[in-house]
């Protein structure tokens, strides 16, 4: 299996060097500090966000709201901070956070114990959690002047500490604290029981039941986590654009998340895949995303070419699979 | 019914279970079955399919909880509410398809849910290493790191039983264990066996081979429908006598077969090859002929089936239904040609639960009513009729949904789905599985009328007093190969049974 991923994530690489390469060839202007500095932004919501989906993928479930739950999170955080401004930003993040850990358990509470299908129950709280995005915020806006600058400078300023080191000192706040998740979810998936409950629930249901693990459980913390994910994102979005619109935020969002766990190597049958393909898939997506508008590729593109890099993915895993499943001599 | 003869223990008793009843839904599968494993020894429980072997080894295990009947662990009563507390109270259910997770490391297959950990994480190295220890104390190498996809069946019992044996279990249940193995595999287990034997655990062992029972076992029990009929020392009984105890019956509910009116052949199969599962197969079965098609599970008589039906796609050979030669043929060409299958799993391929009886009942001919694409629903429920009241389908209306009607007419309703079709052979998976006694007896009474009426059975059964009573010629599967035929008159269960477990005569007569 190491080796497996290790090839997954090797073509990553290769495909996020061939865009570059590709784009700085039509397009000097990609290499500029502010087209890379665009990308930086955009990829740190993805990255949290999919770190949670990768846990739902692998235990064969799915979470379509989590654009959803991005949208309410932060829209949340943005009102808290516009009216309560001795929150702090910190305050109010712990806050959005925790909102999106309790929306993901309602999604897990009724996958998990009352055993509603992922896509049906998610479905439906994509619709109701954009609708309560709307109603906590009367349908206006929170516009940049109405927020903290601490809130902003998360995406703008980078630690101190690293202030005088040459080009690191450019790399704002928002991208540490996602290389963090990321770590932290590997660490979690690689090192934990809980981790390795998840990929032996993805991989084997009926063993994982008979073998004891506490499915139920895991089923629901993996939609929990999503949840966490989901608000943290928001959190971050609220910070990287200023302007928090109900019907703007994470509008979507959740094609981009799971097209990024996909691609990422975690394989929609279960059982396979994790942070460090998903980490460089986010990059990928990032890069294809300022690829597309240096090359002035219009913008109703990104969707469909999102939506058809996924399928590509799933084909392509659903046919390594069957071929690994023929190698085993088992049956395809 | 006991035998008087069971001499004293050779160890103490570790797990005792007395008067277990088990029942699902209205279908009693264990009646007062009394069993005691002891330290060091192996512990046979036999019977044949469907006696209720592998439904007392869940019991045991943890997975199923009897409906009546006390579990006791070293003289202590015990509840057991599921295999992890099975597994904690030191019991390991070892099964035929071993519960392994593909894509994990053969380490972690053993450790799962308990992984051993350091300062709160996972301890990767100590894991290989307590995988590579507890591997060796089985006398197996395998490269712990790598992933359990593609190891064989006999690989992944090892990586169970490893784990069983971290679990310091002092009870082992293998459900079927061999069944999937090797001669060689099994030799390799037997030692495995012995080894765990000497070290005083308690070991039930499920199985059909009578040699490998006779060569591993050291006491014998045998079940026969969900009852237990005797018990014994292996070195106070033989083959034959065993044999006796798994298929002796009432056959009193059973139909009356009559003088069947034989016609042309109707199906012919020559030399029907599909590897692994069954190589060179060759059978006719004549208008108004009954053909059982015994073996053991696994044998390959339901893969048979469904290349005569062109489920599967065959390496070679031929199937011809009354002069049509069907080649690489799909289950439409079968149809067309007069096959019917009535499968045997109901419940996933038979029939549409929620569904109606007349839309089940019409569903085989759904294309042949519709006109322009559309199906008169009208016409559909007359179809429908015409099968159920042949059958004599016991229901409050049509409208009622299948899921509603007992097993027994809802396998009617699936026979009568077929005979709409008007086919010339009919192909039976296990037509009476899941089906009370009673309702057992009408589903073999429609099948007689079925071959009167001039159709041509083929009829895969595990259920021998079902074969015994309904064939005119019975053809015995093992290994993925016809090893005997029987004419009525000379079928005996005993014989059969020795065929398909590959016992020789000479031990059946012994």
């Amino acid at each position: 299996m190491k080796k497996l991923l290790a090839r997954r994530e090797l073509s990553l690489v290769l495909a996020i060097i061939l865009i570059v390469g590709v784009a700085i060839a039509l397009q000097p202007r990609f290499a500029s500090e502010q087209n890379i500095r665009s990308i930086l932004l955009w990829v740190p919501l993805l990255a949290v966000a999919a770190m949670g989906q990768t846990a739902v993928i692998i235990t064969r479930g799915i979470d379509v709201s989590v654009g959803s739950i991005l949208g309410l999170a932060g829209m949340t955080t943005a009102i808290l901070l516009r009216d309560y401004p001795q929150l702090g930003v910190g305050g109010a993040a712990v806050i959005g956070i925790g909102l999106g850990a309790l929306l993901g358990a309602i999604n897990g509470g009724m996958i998990a114990f009352a055993k509603v299908p992922p896509i049906v129950a998610t479905l439906g709280t994509l619709g109701i959690y954009r609708g309560l995005t709307f109603i906590v915020s009367g349908g206006r806006q929170v516009d940049d002047y109405q927020l903290p600058k601490d809130l902003m400078n998360w995406s703008l300023e980078g630690p101190a500490l690293l202030s005088k080191v040459p080009f690191i000192n450019s790399i704002p706040w928002v991208v540490w604290i996602a290389l963090l998740v990321m770590i932290l979810s590997h660490l979690g998936m690689t090192y934990t029981r809980y981790g390795r409950d998840v990929y032996a629930l993805g991989g084997n249901p009926d063993a994982a039941a008979l073998r004891g693990i506490p499915v139920n459980f895991v089923t629901f913390m993996a939609y929990v986590l999503c949840g966490i994910g989901g608000g943290f994102a928001g959190v971050l979005y609220a910070s990287r654009y200023g302007t928090v619109n109900p019907s703007g935020i994470g509008n979507g969002f959740e094609l981009q998340v799971i097209a990024a766990v996909v691609i990422g190597g975690v394989s929609v049958f279960g059982g396979t895949g994790g942070a460090p393909g998903v980490a460089l898939s986010c990059l990928l997506l990032g890069v294809v995303n300022v690829a597309l508008s240096v090359l002035a590729i219009a913008d109703t593109w990104q969707m469909a070419i999102y939506g058809l890099v996924l399928l590509v993915a799933i084909v392509a895993d659903e046919r390594f699979a069957r071929s690994a499943r023929k190698r085993a001599g088992e049956a395809v | 019914m006991t035998s008087a003869a069971v001499s004293p223990v050779s160890g103490e008793v570790i797990l005792s279970a007395s008067h277990i009843s088990m029942r699902f839904g209205p279908v009693e599968v264990l009646a007062d079955i009394s069993v005691e494993l002891r330290a060091g020894e192996v512990h046979a429980l036999l019977g044949e399919n469907g006696a209720g072997k592998s439904t007392l080894a869940k019991i045991l295990g943890g997975v199923y909880k009897p409906v009546a009947g006390k579990l006791a662990l070293l003289g202590n009563e015990i509840t057991l509410s599921g295999p992890r507390d099975a597994a904690a109270k030191g019991i390991a259910l070892i099964h035929q398809e071993p519960l392994t997770f593909p894509d994990l490391s053969v380490a972690e297959n053993i450790f799962i849910g308990r992984q051993p950990t350091k300062a709160g994480r996972i301890d990767w190295a100590k894991m290989r290493q307590d995988a590579e220890k507890y591997l060796a104390a089985l006398g197996v190498t395998l490269d712990v790191s790598a992933p359990v996809r593609g190891l064989s069946v006999a690989d992944r019992q090892m990586i169970e039983l490893a784990s069983a044996l971290s679990l310091n279990a002092k009870v082992l249940i293998l459900d079927e264990t061999t069944a999937s193995l090797t001669p060689g595999e099994v030799k390799k287990l037997s030692a495995v066996l012995d080894r765990l034997k000497a070290e005083g655990k308690a070991i039930a062992f499920i199985g059909h081979r009578m040699e490998e029972i006779f060569s591993i076992c050291d006491r014998i029990s045998v079940l026969r429908d969900g009852l237990k009929v005797g018990e014994t020392l292996r070195t106070e009984t033989n083959v034959d006598a065993i044999l006796r105890w798994m298929v002796g019956r009432d056959v009193h509910h059973l139909v009356e077969r009559g003088e069947p009116k034989l016609g042309d052949v109707a199906l012919d199969v020559n030399g029907l090859t599909r590897k692994p599962r069954f190589a060179d197969i060759s059978l006719s079965v004549k208008a108004g002929e009954i053909v059982g098609l015994a073996g053991l599970v696994g044998a390959g008589r339901t893969d048979v089936l469904r290349a005569i039906f062109g489920l599967d796609t065959v390496d070679s050979g031929l199937v011809a239904v009354v002069g049509t030669k069907l080649v690489h043929h799909d289950p439409a060409r079968a149809m067309e040609a007069g096959v019917a299958l009535v499968p045997e799993d109901r419940q996933q391929h038979g029939v549409l639960m929620p569904q109606s009886i007349w839309e089940n009942g019409s569903l085989a001919i759904m294309p042949r009513l519709a006109k322009l694409g559309l199906v008169d629903d009208k016409t559909a429920r007359q179809k429908s009729a015409e099968g159920t009241q042949r059958l004599a389908v016991k229901m409050r209306d049509d409208e009622q949904a299948i899921r509603e009607l007992s097993g027994g007419n809802q396998q009617k309703v699936v026979i009568g789905k077929w005979l709409l079709t008007n086919p010339k052979v009919l192909l039976l998976d296990e037509p009476t599985r899941g089906i009370d006694v009673g309702a057992k007896a009408e589903v073999h009474r429609v099948i007689v009328e079925l071959a009167q009426s001039g159709l041509a059975v083929l009829m895969v059964s595990s259920d021998l007093p079902e074969v015994l009573a309904l064939s005119d010629r019975v053809l015995v599967m093992r290994g993925g190969q016809i090893v005997s035929t029987f004419d009525r008159k000379d079928a005996t269960a005993e014989g059969i049974i020795a065929a398909a477990s590959g016992a020789t005569l000479a031990e059946v007569t012994a």
